[in-house]
Order: C-alpha cells, then sequence, then structure tokens
C-alpha cells in the first residue's frame, strides 16, 4: 500500500503536475513537493508526489554498489 | 525505467550478496517491516541470496492487514446506511469482516467504489451533492498526508458531503509495541522506505538507543534490499547500532515536512487497534476537533455485533513475526488469494499472499 514509483515531471500548473513513466502520462498532485521542477522524478504514491528523488544520490548509490561487487569478485 | 532498472541488476546484487556472506559471522534476525519489502524479498528469493546466518521475518507493514476486525466491520456496517456512497483503496474491498465484506455490501446493492486516489473520492463527493461519500482512510505515514489533503480540499471547497473513517496508523509506535513483546526478538529492523520519505530517520532513534536493535531504511528493489541488509549486518557486526538511510534518493534526515505539517494540521494522534497486537497507544490518527465535520466517526452512528475472527487464521501471529504463513493450517488448503480467509491473503502486501505467489524455496527468479 505504501507503494511509490519514480515518475518524470513534464510540466507544471500550480499544485499539480503531468508527468510521465513509460509513455504512461498522469496527473499528479505536488502539494507536498512544491520545490519539484520540469524534468525532476519525483516518487508517486496515490495521485501525489510524496518526495523528489535526488538524482546525485541515486548515482552515488550505483557507484558504491558497483565498487562492493568488484571488491567481493571471487578471483 | 530509471530508478528501477538499475537497482534490479543481478551481477551487482551476487555481489552484495557475496560481500554480507562475508562479513556475516553472528547469528542474526532481521524483520522488514514494510509489506512491500515482504513482496520484493519474496518476489526476488532475497532469503535464498542472504548467508544462513541472517534470518529474515514478516512484519505488520500491511495497512490492509493490520485493520482490526472490529474497524473493517464499522466501514462495512456504514455501506448500509441510506444515501452514501463508501470510497475506498481497492484492496480493503475483499478483506472479510466478522460477517459480511465491502466486496459482499456492493454485491447485495450498496454503493461501494473503488478509488486510486482520495483525489478521486473528493470529487465523487462534488459529483454527487445528495449523498454522503466516505473514504475509508487506512494506512501508514505514507498515506495519511493525502488523507489530510482530502479533507483540507473539501473544506476550502465548501463540500459539505465528504467523510473519512480515519483508521490511520503509525509506524514507531507499533515497532515499540513489537519490541516491548517478548515474542519475537530481534537484531535489526528494515524500516519502510516511503514512510521514512514522510517521517525521515529521527523517529527511529529510540530503537538503537533504547532497544540495541540496529535499524537501516531501505527502499524496495532488490538491491536496495540487499544494501539494507549488507548494512544492517555490518552494525551488528560491530555492535554499534544505529538509524542509517539505504534508500539516500528517496529519503532525507528530516522527511517531508511539508507532508507533515499538513497531516498534523488534520489529524491528532491517538490509540489505534492493531490486527494481532491489540490497542496500541500513540499509533493512530484521530482528526482534530477543528475539522470534526469531515470526520465519519462523529457524523455517524452504526450498532455493531461482537467481532468474530476467521476461524483459524493466523493474520495476527503472522503480523507480530510470530509464525509464517506456512504454519497456518488453512495456508493453499483453503486460504488462497481466490477465497481469502484473512487479510494477509488478500493485500498483495500481506504476508500470506507473498508466500503464496512466490513460495519459499524456490531460487531467485528474477535475479
Ligand atoms: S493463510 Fe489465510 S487463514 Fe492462514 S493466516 Fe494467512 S490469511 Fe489467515
Amino acid at each position: 500500500m505504501c507503494l511509490a514509483i519514480p515518475v518524470k515531471i513534464v510540466s507544471i500548473d500550480g499544485d499539480e503536475a503531468e508527468t510521465e513513466i513509460a509513455g504512461v502520462r498522469r496527473r499528479v498532485s505536488i502539494a507536498f513537493t512544491p520545490e519539484a521542477r520540469v524534468g525532476d522524478y519525483v516518487l508517486l504514491h496515490t495521485g501525489y508526489a510524496i518526495g523528489v528523488i535526488d538524482e546525485a544520490e541515486a548515482e552515488e548509490t550505483l557507484k558504491l554498489l558497483e565498487e562492493i561487487a568488484s571488491l567481493s569478485e571471487v578471483h | 525505467m530509471k530508478f528501477i532498472d538499475e537497482y534490479q541488476d543481478s551481477k551487482l546484487a551476487k555481489g552484495l550478496a557475496r560481500k554480507v556472506a562475508q562479513r556475516s559471522t553472528k547469528t542474526i534476525r532481521l524483520m522488514e517491516f514494510c509489506g512491500g519489502h515482504t513482496h520484493a524479498i519474496l518476489r526476488y528469493g532475497i532469503r535464498q541470496l542472504v548467508p544462513k546466518t541472517v534470518e529474515m521475518k514478516s512484519g505488520p507493514g500491511c495497512p490492509v492487514c493490520v485493520t482490526a476486525t472490529a474497524d473493517l466491520d464499522k466501514a462495512i456496517a456504514l455501506t448500509h446506511l441510506p444515501d452514501v456512497i463508501i470510497t475506498t483503496f481497492g484492496d480493503m474491498i475483499r478483506v472479510p469482516g466478522s460477517y459480511s465484506s465491502l466486496q459482499r455490501s456492493k454485491a447485495e446493492g450498496a454503493d461501494v467504489r473503488i478509488v486510486y486516489s482520495t483525489i478521486d473520492a473528493v470529487e465523487i463527493a462534488k459529483a454527487n451533492p445528495r449523498k454522503s461519500v466516505i473514504f475509508i482512510g487506512i494506512g501508514f505515514e505514507t498515506t495519511a498526508p493525502t488523507i489530510a489533503a482530502s479533507i483540507l480540499k473539501a473544506q476550502q471547497e465548501k463540500i459539505e458531503n465528504f467523510y473519512v473513517l480515519s483508521l490511520n496508523k503509525l509506524t514507531p509506535p507499533v515497532m515499540k509495541a513489537l519490541l516491548d513483546s517478548d515474542k519475537v526478538k530481534l537484531d535489526g529492523i528494515i524500516c519502510p522506505g516511503h514512510v521514512s520519505v514522510i517521517i525521515g530517520s529521527h523517529p527511529y532513534e529510540f530503537i538503537p538507543r533504547d532497544y540495541g536493535v540496529a535499524c537501516v531504511i531501505s527502499g524496495f528493489e532488490p538491491l536496495d534490499i540487499l544494501l539494507g541488509i549488507d548494512k544492517l549486518v555490518e552494525q551488528i557486526e560491530k555492535c554499534e547500532p544505529k538509524v542509517e538511510i539505504a534508500y539516500r534518493r528517496g529519503v532525507k534526515p528530516e522527511g517531508n515536512t511539508k507532508a507533515r505539517q499538513l497531516m498534523e494540521e488534520v489529524f491528532e494522534i491517538g490509540e489505534a487497534n492493531w490486527r494481532g497486537i491489540g490497542i496500541v497507544p500513540e499509533s493512530g490518527l484521530k482528526i482534530r476537533r477543528k475539522y470534526e465535520q469531515f470526520d465519519a466517526d462523529k457524523a455517524f452512528s452504526v450498532t455493531l455485533k461482537p467481532p468474530r475472527e476467521p476461524k483459524g487464521c493466523r493474520c495476527g501471529d503472522v503480523i507480530r513475526g510470530a509464525a509464517t504463513p506456512l504454519e497456518c493450517q488453512l495456508f493453499k488448503k483453503v486460504c488462497t488469494p481466490e477465497s481469502p480467509v484473512g487479510p494477509c491473503m488478500v493485500s498483495s502486501e500481506g504476508a500470506c499472499a507473498a508466500y503464496y505467489q512466490y513460495g519459499t524455496t524456490e531460487n531467485s527468479p528474477d535475479l
């Protein structure tokens, strides 16, 4: 029930935004994420953006995961 | 899809699983609080990927599953009132109450509608001014702000026929209740990712401080969960329990202040009745007096017969992590997703439904 998926904001109109994921467009409320900008990814939960995804942190985590995978490689 | 596919990479997952195995020497027990995590853990065979030293338990993090039978009976009773439209999230509709279900009411002619969002429920109220539109408000902190927003919207737009039955629940207080009971001893908790988007990491701090239990907030893709397990194992091996965020792209330590403000504007904290756990103080959200005109509990009264639990169903134990679905005699035999006996088989996040769908012995199907 706490499912939330990352969707990309394509346009903003007041506290609503048009978002897109895998070609599907959806209008969502950005009342909880007034800082969201066009091009941002937000976590969409039951029609509301509950948070803006931090892309720098996302890359950081992936880098960390790649490091771990290569370090624990069995030679 | 961006921010999803990258976190499902099987090579990285295997690397991470190897690291967990290298690190782990102590036998430990972890609980994933959230039903979304339970679903993903079974779906991706994560229990088979982690070393034998790491035991994983499912927790109570499925709002549908923890709704008490008495509360469900109240929701069902509301459907019988004249001129009402009941609106609810989809999962609730099939959960058996003591004597009926929302679905049965609907089949018998009651106006029960599934909505995707509270926004839709308010729209239904606008479009049906002669009817009372009641939203069955279930959910944790992830969902509560959206329910608060619907009440604020109804107030702003002077929609006087919109009501909420607030059954919203809070996660840190029920974690405390679980830790206080001696039934389940835990070394670490995988904290819910999307609840934490709202509340941040601070509300869990009492857990390592008072109970010495490690806490890591994790996302929902397989790599997110493995990263969470890795950090938990590290904390436990070093005997340094704390609260860490392994879902940094989504969760900030301070959470979402705006969403919390709206939630606090509309709700005050009260007790809540949890299936399998009972009344937990300060674990529920009640509508403040200021907004009582929208409170279904105040606006409507229904008479209820004493609640009855489904016979033989062990959902209560499953929710507390005191039993696995496999220990329920009805599992797969009498109780299936097509004909569920208890809520843990209805919701796709319920442990019973996840065990049914993905089994427990198959090797990582998708990784
Ligand atoms: S398998 Fe069915 S009857 Fe058994 S605990 Fe789960 S939901 Fe209840």
